[in-house]
């Protein structure tokens, strides 16, 4: 059996032919009655905080321009309309930001509790963009957002209006400082390695080169718009569930159902769609040729190639024929659909003969399949969504857009698709960087905490596990309640909307 | 190799202690305001609590973020030390502002009891767990120890009693009424337990600090800063009590600062000048700082001046 990369765990001066073993060489065993070894709960409590962090950061970015929007149309046109999409759009936008605080606020810590030699190496280029993430970005959303959320009959509409645009342009600013330093680690440049108080510490020598990263652009164009697809996905799929409960079912129950609420969600949200899912499918194209150039070892991760090749096929559709090929995926061992070339051809811009660099030309490897599963997945929800958007368009020029029941339910099973996807994107970018925490530069498990302890990491990693699955438990709850509900009927008060939620058969939420 | 600018140090130094002082401060009267809630049982007073810090909290806590973003900019080892060395207590900050933050979101959603009884417990817990960890962790910052020595649980459970100091005076802007005489009466018992407490944790920690005159005055500020918060508050001039006790919680940082200084983490001997980031990293620092702060301050009187004065009929959280 030949020796396959991802077999080697230690660095450089391991041996290639040595059964694999973990622990073994210049990496430190776990200690020795430690429950777990502290870099992989490290490593795991990092991959679980960020997963879990993510979500509120695209929901608040992807409501952004939405709110600015119905806060523009509601100022201009005094609209009652208006007035609602923006109260309840307000309401879900709020609940998430202060989810995304206290989770982002998780994540910032953990660089210095888990990762102090990661930090400490990398705190004067790292630590800037962070300190300027707060203080630019963040102070401006958290501040207006008061003014966004609570004073609506304090300030004029102007102001008001302004409000909302500094709440979505400090939410924006949060992206792209975060993704300065994030861009940094995949291609880093413009620093030096020198010693300082005994440990290597990266000092910064070129300011731009090191934030003008040339990956920033790609990450940001595709993270933003990711962000707006999902949250268009999201109204579109709540909206098609009220349309589809009314008109299919029948049912009105509700007697707060706001016909023309739910179909101006729908459209506003579907137009959306409509430039999102192509344009980010165009765009990941493009920024696939850009990794492959820069990364070329996550590029053969993604397409799972081991040996070094032309005219190398895109599998469309891969079918994994046994548990092996699906934990061990090998792009040419697979039973697929591939496009001849069609790799070669994405890597290089158009030529299907381009050579793609395999994954056995690299000492180490990221984890194989759950990069090329992932990138799968991702590509795979990404057509679907351009296909949503097709549709729909076509459903609409026909004039049967509240007819449609497939469409309803395509919509409705979509509604998270969106967040999934960016999940799935984070975990290509992130897990196909490994053994890398900066790319070339410094392992993930050089990173770490060198005082941490087994017991110390494993216990706040089953406290995240708990307190994230209660905290994602009762996030659905109260934003699948608030969606239900739907928004305050136009002339009614506080008191109906609540007795019509008591006799609200929905079946997955029960109140008690 | 990089010639250390040493004033630069310094001033990201203070700069870093400010934050801290900042989120002490503003985010400790919302602190202060959740321990008040503990004590009060009438849905309707505690629906105006909620109401009196719903617009701010949010901003309020952003200065912990600058806090830990400056420290790890300015003072990458002190970051990585200091939080590293503190894991637990650490995690045990961020689960108690969890609770707190989540909680009045999540209480506001639902009408009934049970939902509000514990979603009401959870924002006390988180309100009064937040400060006291970061007490006990900026004390054992200052004395160089980890895990839990007694003079740090001490200085916990004062920075707890100056949140009500804070949370106090900020209801008496807040509110009106009998409300008002009720909870802001919680004020100068505060600041006698603060003071107590601050003098126990000084005995205690004696053996561990040196007494100069900064300090010895610092500590005679906050005593005379005190009694005028208890005066201020007697004749109801309310906004000049939130003034001293802000005072109260500066004071109480910059004795931090007194006793650090010339270290940044006495753990591990670290000096404010060894542990700052080199050129060109500090002056980038400070170039964007300037630029940003003053923004960040008009974005705070913009805030507070928006929602000046009580809170209105009708306005919830």
């Amino acid at each position: 059996m030949p020796i396959r990369p991802e077999h080697i765990h230690d660095g450089p001066n391991s041996d290639p032919r040595r059964p694999p073993r973990r622990g073994t060489d210049d990496e430190p065993a776990p200690g020795g009655g430690d429950v777990i070894d502290p870099a992989l709960a490290s490593r795991l409590q990092f991959a679980l905080t960020t997963i879990v962090h993510i979500i509120f950061p695209v929901m608040s970015m992807g409501l952004a321009p939405f709110l600015v929007y119905f806060t523009w149309k509601e100022v201009r046109t005094g609209e009652a309309l208006y007035v609602r999409l923006r109260r309840f759009w307000t309401k879900i936008f709020a609940i998430s930001f202060a989810v995304g605080t206290v989770t982002g606020l998780v994540l910032e810590f953990e660089f210095g509790t888990n990762f102090a030699a990661f930090s400490e190496t990398v705190g004067a280029l790292m630590g800037g963009p962070l300190a300027v993430e707060g203080m630019m970005a963040f102070m401006l959303e958290a501040t207006f957002l008061g003014v966004f959320v609570f004073g609506r009959e304090r300030v004029s509409d102007r102001f008001y209006f302004v409000s909302s645009v500094f709440v979505g342009l400090g939410t924006w600013l949060s992206a792209v400082w975060i993704l300065i330093a994030n861009s940094w680690m995949q291609t880093p440049r413009g620093f030096e390695m020198v010693t300082e108080n005994g440990h290597p510490v990266v000092a910064l020598t070129d300011p731009i080169a090191a934030y003008a990263n040339p990956r920033f652009p790609w990450m940001f164009v595709h993270m933003q718009n990711a962000a707006v697809l999902s949250v268009a996905l999201f109204m579109a799929g709540v909206a098609a569930y009220h349309i589809y409960r009314r008109r299919h079912l029948g049912v009105v129950d509700s007697g707060n159902y706001d016909a023309e609420f739910w179909r101006a969600t729908l459209k506003v949200a579907l137009v959306v769609l409509i430039v999102t899912a192509p344009f980010q499918v165009i765009h990941g194209d493009a920024y696939g040729r850009h990794v492959a150039e820069t990364q070329p070892q996550k590029f053969a991760a993604m397409e799972a190639v081991w040996e070094t090749d032309s005219y190398v096929p895109e599998y469309l559709i891969a079918f994994p024929t046994s548990v092996e090929d699906l934990t061990d995926p090998r792009a040419k061992e697979l039973f697929g659909i591939g496009i001849p070339g069609g790799a070669s051809w994405l890597a290089s811009g158009g030529d299907a003969s381009a050579e793609i660099t395999g994954l056995n030309e690299f000492e180490e490897s990221p984890p194989v399949a759950v990069v090329f599963w992932s990138f799968r997945a991702m590509v795979a929800l990404g057509f679907w969504f351009v296909v949503l958007a097709f549709w729909s368009a076509y459903r609409w020029y026909s004039g049967e857009l509240y007819d449609d029941r497939l469409l309803h339910k395509a919509l409705m099973v979509s509604a998270l698709a969106g967040v999934f996807t960016v999940e799935l994107g984070w975990i290509v970018t992130e897990v196909g960087r490994q053994p890398w925490v900066i790319q070339g530069v410094m392992k993930t498990t050089a990173g770490v905490s060198p005082g941490l302890t087994g017991t110390d990491a494993a216990l706040t990693l089953g406290g995240f596990a708990a307190v994230y699955l209660g905290l994602l438990t009762v996030y659905t709850y109260v934003i699948a309640r608030i969606v239900r509900r739907g928004p305050k009927p136009p002339e009614s008060d506080a008191e109906s909307g609540r007795e019509t939620s008591t006799i609200d058969p929905a079946p997955e939420v029960t109140d008690d | 190799m990089i010639e250390l600018p040493i004033a630069l140090a310094d001033l990201w130094f203070g700069i870093v202690l400010a934050f801290l002082a900042a989120f002490l401060f503003l985010d400790g009267f919302d602190f202060g305001v959740g321990a008040i809630f503990a004590l009060r049982t009438d849905a309707t007073e505690r629906e105006q609590l909620l109401a009196a810090i719903g617009p701010f909290w949010d901003g309020n806590e952003v200065w912990l973020v600058v806090f830990g973003g400056g420290l790890f900019a300015a003072f990458p080892p002190v970051y990585a030390g200091l939080f590293s060395r503190h894991y637990l207590l650490l995690f045990g900050v961020l689960g108690a502002l969890i609770l707190r933050g989540l909680a009045p979101e999540f209480y506001e959603q639902r009408e009934d009891e049970r939902w509000h009884r514990w979603w009401g417990r959870a924002f006390v817990a988180g309100s009064v767990g937040a400060p006291f960890l970061l007490g006990v962790f900026t004390a054992n910052w200052v004395l160089g120890v980890s895990g839990i020595a007694p003079a740090s649980v001490v200085v916990g459970l004062a920075v707890v009693a100056l949140t009500v100091v804070s949370g106090a005076a900020f209801l008496g802007v807040k509110t009106r009424g009998s409300f008002r005489e009720e909870t802001t009466a919680y004020g100068p018992r505060a600041a006698v337990a603060y003071l107590a407490l601050v003098v126990v944790a000084l005995a205690l920690a004696a053996p561990r600090l040196a007494f100069g005159p900064t300090t010895l005055f610092l500590v005679a500020l906050s005593v005379a800063l005190a009694g005028g918060y208890v005066l201020a508050l007697r004749r109801g001039r309310y906004h000049l009590a939130l003034a001293t006790a802000g005072g109260l919680t500066a004071g109480l940082v910059a004795l931090v600062g007194a006793w650090l200084y010339p270290l940044a983490d006495p753990a591990t001997g670290l000096t404010v000048a060894d542990a700052a980031v080199g050129s060109p990293s500090i002056e980038l620092l400070t170039g964007a700082s300037v630029l940003l702060l003053p923004l960040v301050a008009t974005y705070f009187v913009m805030l507070y001046s928006v929602f000046r004065g009580p809170i209105e009929p009708g306005e919830t959280y």
